[in-house]
């Protein structure tokens, strides 16, 4: 059976979820080998096995962290050498839409980015992506060279399937350019303590109509009881009242939950780039002419200062 | 010392507009108005702040690849401040996608001169976010990228990317690629002086001979990927919608709890 190159995205060896979706999208095309770089590789490799993964390559270096993007390019690139897969598939974050372009055209194959499904095809593997905000639908194909494919997070249910994660180094050069753009300095984001934004099941948002920076505590309150993310829509975020890393739309993330809540969020085409594949939608808005409403599954038309708190309290209340 | 900025841009449809896919499964370009991608301002904005804040001597050349209209696209950026434009056309190109893009704006490119460029960090209509890397790759210079601060001194970019897990401070030599995200700051609006002005900026046509492409190289013919089938997404079954008369938040949780999110 073809191999399937997956490019493990991981923090000091701790797998980030998108990975464990990947592995499973891969073994609907063929036999996935992960490939984790960088500070913890090695320790990515039980987690791999555990999800399909036959093989996991590692190489750790200084470089990963001290230089953008190039060295990981330069690594998947001898992956490919070593391995010839059928395809390689990385996780859709942005510096994975980045690593995926370099390494396709140094193979001479076609990109698709942000598929949110994939199956195999006669031709090879057959993507689904979402377009135009969302309104359309596309099945597209690397139709020259190895297909490089960057997934969508919560695009696939993570399985496991025990496969054999046998441990092999890689052998890594890297190229003159790998060390072009210095790292100069890292500030961690802080944690929150709550799910990662694009990962996240449930999705609780604050727009125009949440008011201040202050008032987003009630938004955050939501979110804490439904153990979910929160999002905001760019008017908040341009206005200072939430971080831009927490923006959902076109210039923002684009996130895809099983639920999506959108409070005080008109529903302006750019938000709706950005969310309107969530599973269930549903907002709350003083406005009955929202456009936002167009979308929903249930809409509350309503002060959010009223009605948010009521719904965090009758959540806490039947969760007991 | 002069610094050349080559700031490439795209002309997209609308995206308030109802756009949709032509017969052989491109962007149809006719039904809808076209419009300078709005992330493409900001890399034009920090173009006109780098010139600016420079001692030196500064071109700012604005670049995009496509149809008669993009010229709408060029003058916008024309008229926010830019020196100089060109505009790649050639009917072969249509249907190009991002690889045979990239080789287009990167053969553009090499033929304006550079020793920056310039690009937003994704176009708002494909919005893949890739090009920028892309071009670095193929012009073999550093990639600075997704930079909501960007500043060049003594020969050396130095930007923020701030990324989900952390915010890094990046630093390359030129020449080099930088992408800038919306929070780089506000594009600003051409002044009616700047509308009258862009009028008499030159903008130089080329096309794929100019750059020594053959019409097998871009195009649907030259694609690396091939889009098999596209369909409108169904409309959503209409959704129930209460007005809050007290109880808005508890019918609410009442939702949540039948789709068993409670």
């Amino acid at each position: 059976m073809a191999e399937v190159l997956v490019y493990v995205d991981h923090v000091d060896g701790a797998v980030r979820k998108p990975t464990l979706e990947l592995l499973t999208l891969a073994r609907r095309i063929g036999e996935p080998v992960a490939v984790a770089l960088g500070n913890g590789a090695g320790d990515t490799a039980a987690v791999l096995a555990e999800h399909g993964a036959v093989k996991v390559l590692t190489h750790e270096a200084a470089e990963y962290a001290d230089y953008l993007v190039v060295p990981k390019v330069d690594a998947l690139q001898a992956a490919h050498e070593a391995v010839s897969p059928a395809a390689v598939l990385v996780p859709s974050s942005a510096e994975g839409k980045e690593i995926a372009a370099r390494l396709a055209l140094r193979l001479g194959s076609g990109i698709i980015t942000d598929a949110v499904d994939l199956e195999a095809g006669d031709e090879g593997p057959v993507a689904t992506q979402s377009v135009f905000a969302a309104s359309f639908t596309t099945k597209s194909r690397v139709s020259k060279g190895t297909p490089v494919i960057t997934v969508k997070p919560n695009s696939a249910a993570v399985e496991a399937a025990p496969a054999a994660g046998a441990v092999e180094a890689l052998s890594v050069s890297f190229s003159a350019q790998a060390t072009g753009t210095k790292v100069t300095g890292r500030t961690p984001r802080e944690s929150t303590g709550r799910p990662e934004l694009t990962e996240a099941a449930i999705v609780v948002s604050g727009g125009r109509g949440v008011n201040g920076a202050e008032n987003f505590a009630i938004i955050e309150a939501l979110a804490d009881s439904l153990g979910a993310a929160v999002g905001a829509s760019r008017a908040a975020v341009d206005a200072g009242w939430y971080p831009h890393t927490n923006q959902v739309g076109q210039t923002g993330k684009s996130v895809s939950p099983q639920l999506y809540i959108a409070n005080g969020i008109s529903g302006a085409i750019q938000h709706r780039a950005g969310m309107q594949t969530s599973k269930t939608i549903v907002a709350v808005n003083k406005d009955a002419e929202a456009p936002i409403f167009d979308l929903v599954d249930y809409g509350v038309v309503g002060d959010l200062f009223d009605v948010v708190p009521a719904l965090t309290e009758e959540i806490k209340t039947r969760k007991g | 010392m002069s610094l050349r900025i080559v700031v490439t841009v795209k002309y997209v449809p609308d995206a308030t507009g109802d756009r949709h896919f032509a017969d052989d499964l491109t962007v149809d370009r006719d039904d809808v108005d076209g419009l300078l991608s709005e992330l493409d301002e900001y890399a034009v904005e920090q173009a006109l702040q780098i010139s600016e804040n420079s001692d030196d001597d500064v071109e700012i050349t604005v670049l995009t690849v496509g149809p008669e209209d993009a010229k709408d696209a060029l003058r916008k950026a024309l008229s926010m401040g830019a020196d100089k434009a060109i505009h790649v056309e050639d009917d072969d190109i249509h249907g190009t996608d991002a690889i045979g893009t990239s080789l287009v704006l990167a053969k553009a490119i090499e033929k304006a001169g550079y020793d920056l460029v310039i690009s937003g960090m994704a176009s708002t209509d494909g919005t893949m976010g890739v090009v920028p890397a892309l071009l670095a790759e193929r012009l073999g210079v550093p990639q600075v990228t997704l930079l909501s601060e960007v500043s060049v001194e003594d020969g050396t970019v130095k930007g923020r990317r701030d990324g989900d897990a952390a915010s890094e401070s990046l630093e390359a030599s030129l020449p080099a690629v930088v992408s800038v995200t919306d929070q780089s700051g506000e594009a600003r609006y051409p002044s009616f002086k700047g509308i009258m002005a862009a009028k008499k900026k030159p903008v130089e046509s080329w096309d794929l001979s100019d750059l020594d492409l053959e019409a097998e190289e871009v195009g649907l013919e030259g694609a690396y990927t091939t889009v098999d089938g596209a369909a409108e997404r169904p409309a959503r079954t209409a959704g129930t919608i209460v007005k809050d008369e007290g109880e808005g938040g508890k019918q609410l949780a009442e939702f949540l709890a039948g789709q068993k999110f409670i």
